[in-house]
């Protein structure tokens, strides 16, 4: 048997997503990838993968997903959500895990994961990594083009999900202690690269105005409600190349964030570029979110792009055993008793994690 | 037109060469982009040649704005135009009524035969401006200006792979089924996108492409070798183009 997580319930746009796939931009092929790579490197973390190891992106609602391997560890980051741990398929309820803690399933175990409230995105991991063949150099999904994944589209039904590792052995779980995924007050941009396409009232209004993230929003571009910006010559440029967090705006004067499956050009005016550093909090945002933006400059966006890298980098030292703070507890009590001499006879057995 | 560096938050700069589509401009694109990528620049991703500018996509981790900004200058300055050193490709097009439904409003609306818009259209060598819109989608140009017609009116949800289209100066292929607004004057059975091809897009933006009409049988016969795998278009040997060609 070749070791697979079997999909039961594929939740409503559950893909396989890593860093992306840069580097054929000229060809047409859009980089894709996670569209938050916060919880994406924080739910690799958690298992030991690398930090831009392929996931399943979920997206709203979680898919259901049993166990068909020896054992495997798991672990979703992506804001709270229920995530139950059924001992077989037909069971009614099972064991809560919670968020950033890695769990080992077994064989016939299966992994059910609710709606996303935090967040419209999350991550679950797999120790080891799934057995998919990159497509040019990266795992990640691109529906449109059937490119990558699993099969190039979201998981249906009945799908196996092949597992890199045919068993996890069995060690402590980790978890993370915390993972900030609080949205900026304010998206940061940096105006342009067309801002001279837009009349002072309509560049106001993008650094004024308040955005709801619309419904018809999805991997490609964020849509977004508000007061139209007004265009000072016409809503048609020459295409030219198009950047992650690019804010176009066509004839109707409603923008549209570019998002992981972006095209690579376009031939909308750019009013301004959402800074890489907040792109992560953005693809966290569900419809119906409200959303407004700052203008910064080129230097601050560099430097909050570092203070994002080092935060990533942070996230493996971050990782504790999920019984960290207890084990810190007998480790005090030993050395207590090297002092004293006296070890206690009534002292609890541990109980297993609560997962 | 000087140039003018538009930056794109921290990770992207445009680099425009001109205000407008014209070939001298394109050249000038292509022109950098080669530099650019001679000169291998620790941090830039990749380049993006477009009708007018080049995207450079690049880590700020190891490159700064301002520092890509000073290792362009040079490479900018003395830009000689690269023109017709792209690959040359010959596409087989069948214009079958059934495989190109706009083919007889074109007509009318240029007051051409169906035939003359035929003529028309594979009696210029066009040049690959940019790949964009779809993965290994072309944007061609130019279309002879008796063909030059906006967009349509309403676009159609599902135009399929293989469409030859023309809108405005430009004619494209639609390498995948995707909605489309231009409008579709033939069909070729050559794979503009096949994820068996390393890379899958057959074309590049520079590539010289002349199209060139076949019967259905011959489409039909050439369509279903593409499917198998036993087709592929492969560009023009460029000692026989030098010779036979100009």
């Amino acid at each position: 048997m070749k070791p697979a997580l079997r999909v039961l319930v594929p939740g409503l746009m559950t893909t396989l997503q890593d860093l992306g796939r840069p580097g054929y931009q000229h060809l047409g092929i859009p980089v894709s990838g996670a569209l938050d790579r916060v919880s994406l490197c924080a739910a690799n973390a958690i298992v030991r993968n690398p930090p831009g190891q392929g996931a399943l992106e979920i997206a709203y609602q979680g898919p259901t997903l049993a166990v068909e391997a020896d054992s495997v560890r798991l672990a979703f980051a992506g804001g709270p959500v229920a995530i139950e741990v059924l001992p077989d398929p037909g069971a009614a309820s099972g064991e809560r895990l919670p968020p950033l803690h890695s769990v080992r399933l077994r064989e016939g175990e299966v992994l059910r994961i609710g709606a996303l409230t935090g967040s419209a995105v999350g991550y679950l991991a797999v120790e080891g990594g799934f057995d998919a063949a990159p497509m040019l150099g990266s795992q990640s999904t691109y529906t449109r083009a059937g490119l990558g994944g699993f099969a190039g589209r979201a998981l249906r039904t009945g799908d196996l999900l092949p597992l890199r590792q045919a068993e996890a052995e069995e060690r402590e779980e980790a978890m993370l202690a915390s993972l900030d995924l609080a949205p900026p007050r304010r998206i940061r941009v940096v105006l342009g690269p067309q801002d001279d396409f837009f009349t002072e009232q309509g560049k106001r209004t993008i650094l004024e105005a308040e955005f709801a993230v619309s419904a018809a929003s999805d991997r490609m571009g964020m849509r977004l409600e508000g007061p139209a910006l007004e265009h000072s010559q016409g809503s048609n440029i020459v295409s030219d190349g198009i950047a992650p967090g690019s804010i176009q705006v066509p004839g109707n004067g409603l923008p549209i964030v570019l998002l992981a499956d972006r095209q690579t050009t376009g031939g909308y005016p750019k009013i301004a570029t959402v800074i890489s550093a907040d792109l992560p909090a953005l693809g966290r945002l569900a419809p119906g979110a409200k959303v407004a933006f700052a203008a910064v400059s080129v230097a601050e966006a560099e430097a909050e792009h570092r203070r994002l890298a080092a935060r990533l980098a942070a996230l493996p030292r971050q990782v504790v055993p999920v019984r960290g703070a207890p084990a810190l507890d007998v480790a005090a009590l030993l050395g207590a008793n090297l002092v004293s001499g006296v070890v206690s006879a009534h002292e609890p057995p541990r109980e297993p994690p609560q997962t | 037109m000087t140039p003018r560096f538009l930056p794109c938050a921290d990770t992207a700069l445009a680099v425009e060469l001109g205000d407008r589509m014209d070939r001298h401009v394109s050249a000038l694109v292509l022109a950098l982009a080669e530099r650019v990528q001679a000169q291998a620049v620790a941090g830039i991703v990749e380049v993006v040649p477009t009708f007018r500018s080049l995207m450079i996509h690049y880590d700020p981790l190891t490159l700064s704005h301002a520092a890509l900004k000073e290792a362009l200058t040079p490479l900018m300055s003395g830009l000689r135009p690269v023109a017709g050193t792209g690959r040359r490709w010959r596409i087989p097009v069948c214009n079958h009524e059934s495989v190109a439904p706009d083919l007889n409003e074109v007509a009318s609306r240029t007051g051409l035969s169906p035939d003359q818009v035929v003529a028309q259209h594979s009696s210029v060598t066009y040049h690959v401006y940019m790949m964009g819109f779809l993965p290994g989608h072309p944007y061609m140009g130019d279309v002879p200006a008796a063909l030059t017609l906006p967009r349509r009116e309403i676009p159609r949800t599902a135009v399929p792979a293989g469409s030859v289209s023309i809108a405005t100066t430009l004619s494209a292929i639609y390498p995948l089924e995707s909605p489309g607004g231009w409008h579709l004057i033939g069909r070729t059975p050559a794979l503009l996108w096949d994820r068996r091809r390393d890379p899958p897009a057959m074309l590049v933006a520079g590539d010289q492409v002349r199209f060139e009409p076949i019967s259905l049988e011959a489409y039909a016969a050439l369509a279903a070798r593409s499917a198998a795998g036993e087709f592929r278009l492969e560009p023009e040997d460029p000692r026989l183009a030098a010779g036979a060609r100009e």
